[in-house]
């Protein structure tokens, strides 16, 4: 269970970037963020784990409240919490291997991380991962010798490995063509079922946001405009959320099922 | 403001009129000091002396050649000294840049006000003297010989090598680290896996580029009594044994040409 209770965030320049924003995501549900860019959905889900510190209010995972924590209890709060991000964030110049089992450093000590000396657990749980995402042979390869679709796999499995009980998700698509973009975001929505995680997508795709989630939440310069269904998406809402537009297009349904994840 | 209207036609020029004035000014300045620079020079050039250089280099190089080929195996000693001062000196530098640039970096840097001026003053003040110089001091201190060499080349590189490991830690990629940060990863986990994998392709370059610029710069340290082959430069040139220094000059040559061509193949492999 996630609690956002008035989470603001005002940067250095003055730009409030969110103002008062309170949601509750209980287990297991994945939502999708969406609204224009610069609306605030990157800094939100980054206040979540802090990686940008909220000017104010709190956020409050499984009953700890995770602004409040010291540098220790941080590193604590973040195992639960994985992180997917945009341009996959992968460290290039290390082996998949690397990556995945680099989502365990909250669990290992620095030495042990330092000469890649996992335990033998964590290295079974990363075969499994990458044999789930469908990468296991490609596990002694550079990262950066992987396609889009791949890195944001090795993402993934990097961000499940840490056992999370909610998962961060920015922009996981953007960067990937049409169909890489369903086949993750499946695997996304199909990684969380079975686990029984929450999840916080921001996504710029609408109709791929209706096609997968179960709750959509719209923001707009950094206040919460929309929460509902995805089915509860209609036209007047997006101009709403986005301005002006013929939405018809956008929402209309599309099938996907010649597809494979 | 390059922008002006005439004749309702909109007219746009690189600069505006002053500043283009400005320009030519500064040339027509440079200009001027350079030709007064020039005419000093030559008002204080001792014209008749180059009347007979031709003759001077003749004799100097009829004199140096041919190189007393058997002075050879009196020579590898001073070179592996010199060899030694540059590579120990490398490693020595690396070590404690290191730990310099990462103070030095604005991103990594404990403290911008206190320790980012300090680890920036280190590398200037190690920077801005020459090497022969520390060894002119160091060869006063701990004595001649390949050891104030071999510091003098070390307090030389640190500057240097930590100056282009800093710039190279500023520009990596920042959500990298931000992903490490994410899972939870302590501050040196952080620094191991986000940061260190990120900068090593700099690092490998900035180590085999000193090494070679070192090979270089340790050659003549001993014509100040800081070891190694310029030692034995030192002391022909003194005695004007021209055919041992003409030999001396091949094997730095050689020495130096053998050390670019193994940095350019290790920074090939690396990059």
């Amino acid at each position: 269970m996630l609690e956002l209770q008035g989470l603001t965030k005002v940067y250095n320049t003055g730009d409030k970037a969110l103002s008062d924003v309170t949601l509750s995501i209980p287990d297991g549900q994945v939502v999708a963020l969406i609204g224009p860019s610069g609306a605030g959905k990157s800094t939100l889900i980054r206040c979540i784990n802090r990686l940008v510190q909220p000017t104010s209010g709190s956020a409050t995972l499984d009953d700890v409240n995770v602004t409040a924590l010291g540098s220790a209890g941080l590193r604590k709060a973040r195992r639960k919490m994985g992180m997917i991000f945009q341009e996959y964030a992968l460290v290039e110049r290390l082996t998949v291997m690397e990556n995945v089992l680099s989502g365990r450093l909250g669990y290992v000590g620095f030495w042990r991380s330092l000469f890649r000396k996992f335990p033998q657990k964590d290295v079974d749980e990363a075969y499994r991962l990458l044999d789930r995402v469908g990468l296991l042979e490609m596990a002694d390869k550079r990262a950066d010798a992987l396609s889009g679709g791949q890195r944001q796999r090795v993402g993934i499995c990097r961000a499940l490995i840490q056992d999370p009980s909610l998962l961060l998700v920015d922009e996981p698509t953007a960067s990937l063509d049409p169909k890489t973009s369903r086949q993750i975001m499946r695997l996304i929505v199909e990684l969380c079922t079975e686990r029984g995680l929450a999840a916080i997508i921001n996504i710029h795709d609408v109709a791929l946001a209706q096609m997968f989630v179960q709750r959509v939440v719209g923001l707009k310069l950094g206040v919460v405009v929309f929460d509902g269904g995805p089915d509860d998406l209609l036209p007047e809402v997006l101009t709403d959320i986005y301005g002006e537009e013929d939405w018809e297009a956008t929402i209309e349904k599309v099938d996907d099922e010649d597809e494979e994840v | 403001m390059p922008m002006s209207e005439k004749n309702g036609q909109k007219v746009w020029q690189v600069r505006t009129t002053n500043a283009q004035l400005i320009r030519w000014g500064a040339w027509l300045v440079g200009l001027a000091a350079f030709l007064y620079s020039w005419k000093e020079i030559s008002d204080n050039t001792l014209w008749f002396m180059m009347d007979n250089v031709g003759e001077v280099v003749a004799d100097i190089a009829g004199r140096a050649t041919p190189p007393a080929w058997s002075f050879i195996t009196e020579l590898g000693r001073p070179v592996w000294d010199t060899l030694a001062i540059a590579t120990l000196g490398t490693i020595f530098a690396l070590i404690m840049a290191v730990p310099v640039a990462f103070l030095a970096a604005r991103n990594t840097t404990p403290s911008r006000i206190f320790v980012r001026p300090i680890a920036l003053l280190v590398i200037v003040s190690t920077r801005s003297v020459n090497s022969l110089i520390w060894a002119l001091l160091l060869v006063s201190i701990v004595g001649p010989g390949v050891l104030a060499g071999l510091i003098a080349i070390s307090i030389r590189s640190i500057g240097f090598c930590a100056k282009l490991l800093y710039e190279a830690i500023e520009e990596i990629n920042v959500v990298q680290v931000e992903a490490i940060k994410a899972t939870g990863a302590s501050p040196m986990q952080v620094m191991v896996y986000g940061i260190v994998p990120q900068i090593m392709p700099a690092f490998a370059g900035i180590a085999v580029f000193r090494w070679d610029i070192n090979i270089r710069e340790s050659t003549v340290l001993g014509l100040v009594g800081a070891g190694g082959i310029g030692l034995a430069l030192q002391s022909s040139l003194n005695v004007l044994a021209w055919p041992k220094v003409s030999l001396i000059l091949l094997v730095i040559l050689v020495a130096v040409v053998i050390g670019e061509w193994v940095s350019a193949k290790v920074r090939g492999a690396i990059i």
